[in-house]
């Protein structure tokens, strides 16, 4: 993220509460997630950012504006930052109807203007019909539209939404997970967005900072840190199943060996550390490819002899667990644990691309 | 009802808007100030508002007359600046009774405003409103119902307020009597028959300013 467009460095904590660190937070264009578990701050760092919360300290420029700065007194109110804001619950003003919410942001337009403008916004999002209703009377799904209107209506020039599909029923969440990623796609505005769900993450980040313990702990594109995590906390956060303690063997061209046990595994990583001696190996389940015979399949793989501990559903997926010398576990389809016969006690080769195997040295 | 009676009962009910019209604006600056702003004294002026309600009315009555007796810091201004005398005019009345129906309408403002969720508020901000904006398009639409129901408590207690009154403005009968110091003096003179009648006004707006108000306090979910 060289051209970031927000930079923050600040920290929040409500009395009683843990604080909560943004350091060196720098977001570009684009879907940004803010990812993490419930408590670990995301929405406090939201609310900041949309100057519903004053940090006790720190700093928060967006572009060439300074909206918080605790050593000049600077502090812009929420009306003066000119946002689009989605909290989790909507908040539709509960007394105006679709058209008086959506509307509402718009005040400084013309009668004429504002209605063009509400009426386009509602088309765009497939609410006409619908200008009329009380929020009450509307569907979770279009109680989450029209927040999305009435934020996007004036155009701002950051976008916040908190959690927008938690307060949805399942069915739904799924089919407006697609339908969102479009919309946001569209408008083009710098978006933050906070989820707890993998699922949501990956379908509509382009970048992720993931929070654990109250502060940011890694940030990039979407599918490096899940396959990269910088930390046991990321790792945690980012559901790698297998995380496990190994000595290092050999360092040499980017190629690291490792033994987890009496297993040695290879790992291809750029700018490991030379000095690290003691790592955490971890690989993901859906990296892991089970094969009937291990001596099939190419080279620079790393391959073992197997056998299934358990094989339990995960979703559509299955979920099986290994014993390779130590304990492994794969992320495999119905079919495919058809075709080779897998149960419980059963013989299976192993194999995981090396690119894969992710190693996190021990904290220093 | 004679035209003595109709007079009497029009003025005290214009005495009474009047009062409204004078509560309305600082009251309703009051009951936000104490429902979503912290500050220092802030007890203080909680219990100050709220005095008149179990203060002996004459109390209030005797106080108002210092500040808005001519001598008074309040009254000696107001005669030296606009030439306006307040004691003993049906501005003492209006005075009189805001003061003593403030507090009423304080209360159920004030509860009113913290009923309302300030994540509307603050969503109303994100969308570029300012405070006054916030307050008249946001706040207040959705506190409506309390806002009505203490205006309707303020006007029916400024109709029956009598100790302050009598204290502040007298009894001259055309210019500062009241329903309540009507029906006090016609005891007095032994005339019952107007003294009911008076009383049985008195009893139907207190009735209905009361009934229509807890209706709308009952309807807020």
């Amino acid at each position: 993220m060289t051209d970031a467009i927000l930079t923050a460095t600040f920290h929040k904590q409500f009395s009683g509460g843990p604080e909560i660190v943004a350091k060196d937070l720098r977001l570009g264009g684009g879907i940004t997630v803010l990812f993490g578990e419930s408590g670990s701050g995301k929405t406090t760092i939201l609310r900041c950012l949309a100057g519903l919360e004053i940090p006790d300290a720190g700093e928060i420029c967006f572009g060439h504006e300074i909206w918080f700065q605790k050593s000049g007194k600077i502090f812009a109110p929420p009306q003066r930052r000119h946002i689009g804001f989605v909290p989790q619950d909507y908040a539709l003003f509960p007394h105006l109807t679709v058209t008086g919410n959506v509307g509402y942001g718009l005040n400084d337009l013309s009668a004429a203007e504002r209605a063009a403008r509400v009426a386009e916004s509602l088309r765009w999002l497939g609410l006409d019909g619908f200008e009329n209703r009380l929020p009450q009377e509307l569907s979770g799904g279009q109680q989450q539209r029209v927040a999305l209107a009435r934020a996007v209506v004036r155009h701002p020039k950051l976008l916040l939404l908190d959690e927008p599909l938690a307060a949805l029923d399942t069915p739904t969440r799924l089919r407006l997970r697609g339908e969102l990623r479009q919309l946001l796609r569209q408008l083009g505005i710098p978006t933050i967005l906070v989820t707890h769900d993998r699922f949501e993450a990956f379908a509509l980040g382009d970048q992720m900072v993931v929070m654990a313990d109250g502060r940011n702990q890694q940030s990039g594109p979407v599918t490096e840190v899940f396959n990269r995590p910088a930390n046991l906390a990321v790792a945690h956060i980012a559901g790698t199943e297998t995380v496990l303690p190994a000595r290092v063997l050999k360092v040499a061209d980017g190629i690291v060996t490792v033994a987890v046990g009496d297993v040695k595994l290879v790992a291809v990583l750029a700018d490991f550390p030379a000095d690290a001696t003691e790592v955490h190996v971890c690989i993901r389940a859906d990296d892991v490819m089970l094969v009937a015979d291990a001596l099939l399949g190419a080279s620079a793989r790393n391959r073992f002899s197997a056998t299934v501990v358990a094989v339990e559903c995960d979703g559509p997926l299955l979920r099986v667990e290994l014993d390779c010398g130590f304990p492994l576990k794969a992320l495999i389809t119905p079919q495919a644990a058809a075709e080779m016969k897998l149960k419980p006690r059963a013989a299976v080769g192993v194999l995981v691309k090396a690119p894969q195997v992710h190693l996190i040295p021990f904290a220093r | 009802m004679s035209g003595v009676e109709w007079q009497l009962v029009g003025f005290s009910l214009r005495m009474a808007l009047a009062s409204l019209l004078l509560i309305l604006p600082v009251g309703l600056a009051l009951a936000w100030w104490l429902a979503r702003k912290e500050w220092r004294g802030k007890a203080v002026v909680e219990t100050l508002v709220s005095l008149p309600l179990v203060l002996p009315p004459v109390v209030t009555g005797l106080v108002l007359l210092q500040l808005f007796g001519r001598r008074g810091s309040v009254g000696s201004w107001l005669h030296n600046t606009f030439n306006l005398d307040v004691v003993f005019t049906w501005r003492g009345v209006v005075i009189a009774l805001a003061a003593m129906s403030l507090p009423l309408f304080v209360r159920a403002a004030r509860t009113a405003f913290e009923e309302v969720d300030v994540k509307f508020e603050q969503l109303a901000r994100t969308l570029g409103a300012g405070e006054w904006r916030v307050f008249f398009t946001i706040t207040l639409p959705l506190a409506r119902r309390g806002v009505l129901a203490g205006t309707l408590l303020a006007f029916a207690r400024a109709l029956g307020e009598f100790g302050a009154t009598i204290m502040v403005a007298g009894n001259i009968p055309g210019r500062t009597t009241t329903l309540p110091v009507a029906i006090y003096q016609a005891v007095e003179n032994g005339e019952d028959a107007h003294a009911w009648t008076l009383a049985g006004v008195s009893a139907v707006s207190a009735f209905a300013a009361v009934f229509i108000s807890e209706k709308l306090q009952r309807r807020r979910k």
